[in-house]
C-alpha cells in the first residue's frame, strides 16, 4: 500500500475541506495512523472505499479507547519513562487536551489484498460532547462493533441505524470499558489477597 | 433390617429392600440432565456424554432440553450477570427433587474472570449447589465423579425425619428469587437465604 | 408460544387438564370457598411469545434462547415470525460478556495468554498465536523455526477439530441427533490427547510465548501427529460419504441462506464463510504470517454462499489442512524454540500500538495492543470473528422458516467464548 504522505495528499486534493493528521505510532511495527475530524468521516471513509488505489473494503476492526485527563499519577509514569527510554512519548502531547475518546477503525482491500490503515476519530471530550460520525452506512462490519464501543465506552455514533447496548443489559448505566469505572463492590473473601485484592480486603 | 439377615435371605434368594432404598435407587439411577451449556465447560459435558467417556452408563445421558423434564442442573461455565437471573429463572422451572451441580471454576466463585464487572462469583450465590467440580475446565471424568457423588447423595437422603430433602418438605420453599437488572449491578447481588459470605476475621498483622 | 397472550392456567386447572378423558373435575362443599387464581404467583417468567403490535394478529414475536439447545450456547435471536417465515430477526448477545478486555488491561503481557485460551474455547492454540503475533509484532521479536513450524502444526490440528465439531453441530442441528457428532468427537478426543501430551490441557492450552512456544515437543508427540495424520483422509471419506449426499442435508442447506459476496466483504465476513460466497482471501495466503509461505495448499472456494457450500469449504479445508500438516511433519527442523531475546518477566513493549491477525479457524481473529510502556497493555482489544460474522445473521435469514435459521446459524459458526468475551 501507498505510504501516508502520498495518500494524505491526494486525499487533501480530493477532499479539501476534510480535516485529516497524520498519528505517529513510535511502537516497532510503526503502522502510522490518520485522524479525520468527525463531521467529514463518512466522506473520507467513502473516498478510501472507492479510491482505485486503495480500495479499502474491508473493515476489519473497530475499537474505542479512552484517554483520560491529564492527573497528577500520570505525571509520575511520564517521568519515568523518559528515564528510562531514549525518546519522545506519544502521551505527552495528548495530556494537554482534557481527555477524550477515541474510534480506531483497521481498514484492509479484499479486493487488491493490502492494508492495515488505521482510521481514527476522536470524540471532544469524555463527558457530554462524545459523539462521533457513524462508519455503519460505509462500512457494515462496524454494525455490531460500534454498538459495542458505544456499550462499553459510552461513544455515541451519529448515523448509526440501531445504537443499543449490546453486551450489557439494556438497563445499566455505565460505561465498563473507560478507565475510570468502578465496579460494584461484591468482594468475596480471599485466602491470600495480593495488589489490588488486598486493599479491597482491608476495606471489609 | 439388621445386615447379617439381610446377606442371609439374599443367599436363599430372597431380596429385601426398604421402601427409602428401593424410592432412592429409582431416583439416582436415572439422573435427567437439563441440556444447558454456558461456557468451556459445556464442551467438556459434550465430550462426557459422548462415546468415549459415556455418561449414559451411569443413567445420565438423557439430557433434556426443557426444565420441566430435568432433574438435575449442571451449571457448566461463567455464569455472568446478565444470564444469572435466567439460570435461577430455569432453576425455578424445574420440578423437584432437582439438584445443581457447578462445574468449573467459575460456576464455582467466578474462576478466572472472577475480577469481571459482569462476572457472577459463583452461582450459589443465588442457587443452592450440591456438588462442585473444581477445575478450568473439569475432565469430563472429574464430570462422571460428580455424577457418581451426587448418586451417593442421593442415595443417603432419608424419606423421612428432619433431614429430609427438600422437596418432602411442605414448607421448604423450592423456588429462589430472580435477581433483576439493577442500573449498576444485578439487585439483589446476592440471596441472603442460600448464600452468605464466610465471616473473616482479619487482622494486619498478618 | 401458541398460548401467548392467555394467562396461564393455575397448576390445579392444569392437572385436571391432564387427567383422564372427559372426567368431570371433583365437586367442591358449597361452603369451601374457592381459591383465588393466582396467574403468574408461581412463576414470575411470562411466556416469551407475544403477538406484535403492529400486524393486528398476524407476526409472533419469539424470543430464541438464551437457553436453548441449537443456539450453540447462550446466545437470542429475538425473532419475528410471520407464520413460520422470518420476518425479523435480532441478535441479542452479552450473555457471555466476562470482561477479557478489561481484565486483559489489568494483567501483565504474559498474564492474557491463559485468558485468549478462553476465547474461542474450541481452538486455544490459534488464539495464542494471534495474542503473541500481536504481541511479537509490539516488541519486535523473532520466532525461530521450530516453534514457528510447532505452531503451524497445532494451529492446523486447531482448525481440523474445530472444522470437525462445527460438521458436528449442524448436522445435529439438522436433526442427525447422535452419530455425525459423535464421529467428530471421536477424532476430537484424538486430537486432544497430543495436545495434552504437548501442553498439559485438553482444552486450555496455554502453549505459546512471546518469541516461541512453551516447551519443547514431548518424545512420542510427532509420531502422535503421524498417525493421525495417515488415518485422517480414511475418517474424512468416510464422513463425507456418511453425509455429503443425504437428501436431508442437501435438502435442508443448499439455497439456504444464501450470503452474496459484495455483502460478505461489506459486512466485514471472514474465514470460511467468506470464502464459501467465493472471495478469495485467506490471511494465512495474504499476510503470509508465520512460515505458511512455505506450505502448497489450495483455498476452497464456495460457488453460491449457501448453507451447502459453508459446510462443503470446511470438509474441504481439513483436507488442506491436513496437506499442510504433512508438509509441517516433513519439514519440521531442529533448533530452540524462544526467542533467547524474549523476556517473559518484566515484559515492557516500548510504547505504541499494534494489530496483528491470524486466519483463525472461524475467521479473521485479531488482536489490538495499545502499549503506554507499563507491564500491562493500556488497551487490549479482540477483533472476534464470529461477532463480526452475526453481523449479517438477519439478511441470511430473512424469508426462510425458524428452522432454516437455526442451520444458518450453524453454519455460521459462533462460539459465544468469543462473540462476547
Amino acid at each position: 500500500m501507498e505510504a501516508l504522505d502520498p495518500l494524505l495528499t491526494r486525499l487533501r486534493a480530493a477532499l479539501p475541506e476534510a480535516q485529516v493528521a497524520i498519528e505517529l505510532n513510535p511502537a516497532v511495527p510503526a503502522q502510522s495512523s490518520l485522524v479525520v475530524d468527525r463531521d467529514q468521516a463518512v466522506t473520507v471513509a467513502r473516498w478510501l472505499r472507492d479510491d482505485p488505489q486503495l480500495r479499502l473494503d474491508y473493515c476489519s476492526n473497530v475499537t474505542g479507547v479512552d484517554w483520560l485527563e491529564t492527573t497528577s499519577t500520570e505525571k509520575v509514569r511520564v517521568r519515568r519513562v523518559v528515564d528510562g527510554a531514549e525518546q519522545e512519548v506519544e502521551e505527552s502531547v495528548e495530556r494537554r487536551q482534557p481527555g477524550y475518546l477515541e474510534v480506531v477503525y483497521h481498514l484492509y482491500s479484499m479486493a487488491l489484498g493490502h492494508g492495515p490503515l488505521v482510521l481514527r476519530q476522536r470524540t471532544r471530550n469524555r463527558v457530554d460532547d462524545t459523539r462521533v460520525a457513524s462508519l455503519t452506512p460505509v462500512w457494515r462490519s462496524a454494525e455490531f462493533q460500534e454498538r459495542e464501543v458505544f456499550d462499553l465506552f459510552g461513544v455515541r455514533f451519529a448515523g448509526h441505524p440501531d445504537l443499543r447496548r449490546i453486551l450489557m443489559w439494556e438497563e445499566f448505566e455505565d460505561y465498563p470499558m473507560r478507565k475510570d469505572y468502578v465496579e460494584p463492590d461484591d468482594y468475596e473473601h480471599e485466602p491470600t489477597p495480593h495488589d489490588a485484592v488486598l486493599v479491597k480486603a482491608r476495606r471489609h | 433390617m439388621d445386615e447379617g439377615l439381610r446377606n442371609e435371605l439374599s443367599k436363599q434368594g430372597v431380596f429385601t429392600t426398604t421402601l427409602q432404598e428401593l424410592y432412592n435407587w429409582g431416583r439416582r439411577s436415572s439422573v435427567w440432565p437439563l441440556n444447558f451449556g454456558l461456557a468451556c465447560c459445556a464442551i467438556e459435558m459434550i465430550a462426557a456424554s459422548m462415546a468415549r467417556f459415556d455418561i449414559a452408563r451411569f443413567g445420565a445421558e438423557v439430557f433434556r432440553p426443557s426444565p420441566r423434564q430435568a432433574d438435575l442442573m449442571i451449571v457448566a461455565g461463567t455464569v455472568t450477570k446478565k444470564m444469572a437471573p435466567l439460570v435461577v429463572r430455569l432453576f425455578n422451572q424445574m420440578p423437584e427433587p432437582k439438584y445443581v451441580i457447578a462445574m468449573g471454576a467459575c460456576a464455582i466463585s467466578g474462576g478466572p474472570f472472577k475480577q469481571g464487572y459482569n462476572v457472577l462469583k459463583g452461582i450459589d450465590r443465588y442457587v443452592p449447589v450440591d456438588i462442585h467440580i473444581p477445575g478450568c475446565p473439569p475432565r469430563p471424568e472429574a464430570l462422571l465423579h460428580a455424577l457418581l457423588k451426587l448418586q451417593e447423595k442421593i442415595a443417603a437422603q432419608p424419606l423421612t425425619g428432619e433431614h429430609r430433602p427438600r422437596h418432602l418438605s411442605p414448607d421448604v420453599p423450592g423456588e429462589f428469587p430472580v435477581p433483576a437488572y439493577g442500573p449498576y449491578d444485578l439487585q439483589p447481588a446476592k440471596n441472603d437465604d442460600v448464600w452468605r459470605p464466610a465471616l473473616v476475621v482479619r487482622t494486619d498483622a498478618g | 408460544m401458541s398460548e401467548a397472550g392467555r394467562p396461564p392456567l393455575p397448576p390445579e386447572d392444569l392437572m385436571g387438564a391432564l387427567s383422564t378423558g372427559d372426567l368431570v373435575p371433583e365437586p367442591l362443599a358449597s361452603d369451601v370457598p374457592l381459591p383465588p387464581p393466582q396467574p403468574e404467583a408461581r412463576y414470575e417468567a411470562r411466556p416469551k411469545g407475544r403477538w406484535a403490535e403492529d400486524g393486528e394478529g398476524e407476526l409472533l414475536e419469539v424470543s430464541v434462547g438464551p437457553h436453548h439447545p441449537s443456539t450453540h450456547g447462550v446466545f437470542r435471536m429475538d425473532v419475528v415470525l410471520e407464520g413460520e417465515r422470518v420476518v425479523r430477526l435480532k441478535p441479542v448477545c452479552g450473555y457471555l460478556h466476562r470482561n477479557h478486555e478489561k481484565i486483559g488491561e489489568g494483567t501483565s503481557y504474559l498474564g492474557s495468554i491463559p485468558y485468549t485460551d478462553r476465547l474461542d474455547y474450541f481452538c486455544s492454540l490459534t488464539n495464542n498465536w494471534a495474542y503473541v503475533l500481536t504481541v511479537e509484532k509490539l516488541a519486535g521479536l523473532q520466532v525461530p523455526e521450530r516453534a514457528e513450524y510447532i505452531r503451524v502444526l497445532t494451529a492446523e490440528l486447531t482448525r481440523v477439530l474445530n472444522h470437525l465439531c462445527l460438521v458436528g453441530f449442524l448436522v445435529h442441528d439438522m436433526g442427525a441427533m447422535g452419530t455425525p457428532l459423535m464421529y467428530a468427537f471421536r477424532e476430537r478426543e484424538k486430537l486432544l490427547d497430543l495436545f495434552e501430551a504437548l501442553t498439559g490441557s485438553r482444552m486450555m492450552c496455554n502453549y505459546f510465548r512471546f518469541g516461541g512456544c512453551r516447551c519443547d515437543l514431548p518424545p512420542g508427540w510427532l509420531e502422535g501427529v503421524q498417525r493421525f495424520v495417515d488415518e485422517f483422509p480414511r475418517f474424512l471419506d468416510e464422513y463425507e460419504r456418511l453425509l455429503n449426499e443425504n437428501e436431508i442435508l442437501l435438502v435442508r442447506s443448499q439455497g439456504i441462506g444464501v450470503l452474496t459476496p459484495e455483502l460478505a466483504i461489506n459486512a466485514g465476513v471472514t474465514g470460511p464463510m467468506l470464502r464459501a460466497s467465493g472471495v478469495n482471501y485467506d490471511v494465512r495466503k495474504v499476510d503470509r504470517y508465520g512460515v505458511y509461505g512455505r506450505f502448497a495448499f489450495r483455498v476452497p472456494l464456495g460457488e453460491h454462499g449457501d448453507t451447502f457450500d459453508r459446510y462443503m469449504i470446511r470438509l474441504l479445508e481439513m483436507r488442506e489442512s491436513h496437506r499442510i500438516l504433512g508438509q509441517a511433519l516433513r519439514e519440521l527442523p531442529a533448533g530452540p524454540i524462544l526467542d533467547p531475546k524474549a523476556k517473559l518477566r518484566g515484559f515492557r513493549p516500548r510504547a505504541g500500538e499494534a494489530y496483528g491477525r491470524i486466519e483463525a479457524p472461524k475467521g479473521e481473529l485479531g488482536f489490538y495492543l495499545i502499549s503506554d510502556g507499563k507491564p500491562n497493555p493500556y488497551r487490549y482489544r479482540v477483533r472476534p470473528p464470529s461477532f463480526v460474522n452475526l453481523t449479517i445473521l438477519e439478511d441470511l435469514c430473512l424469508g426462510h422458516t425458524l428452522a432454516d435459521a437455526v442451520v444458518i446459524l450453524g453454519s455460521v459458526d459462533i462460539v459465544m467464548g468469543e462473540v462476547d468475551r
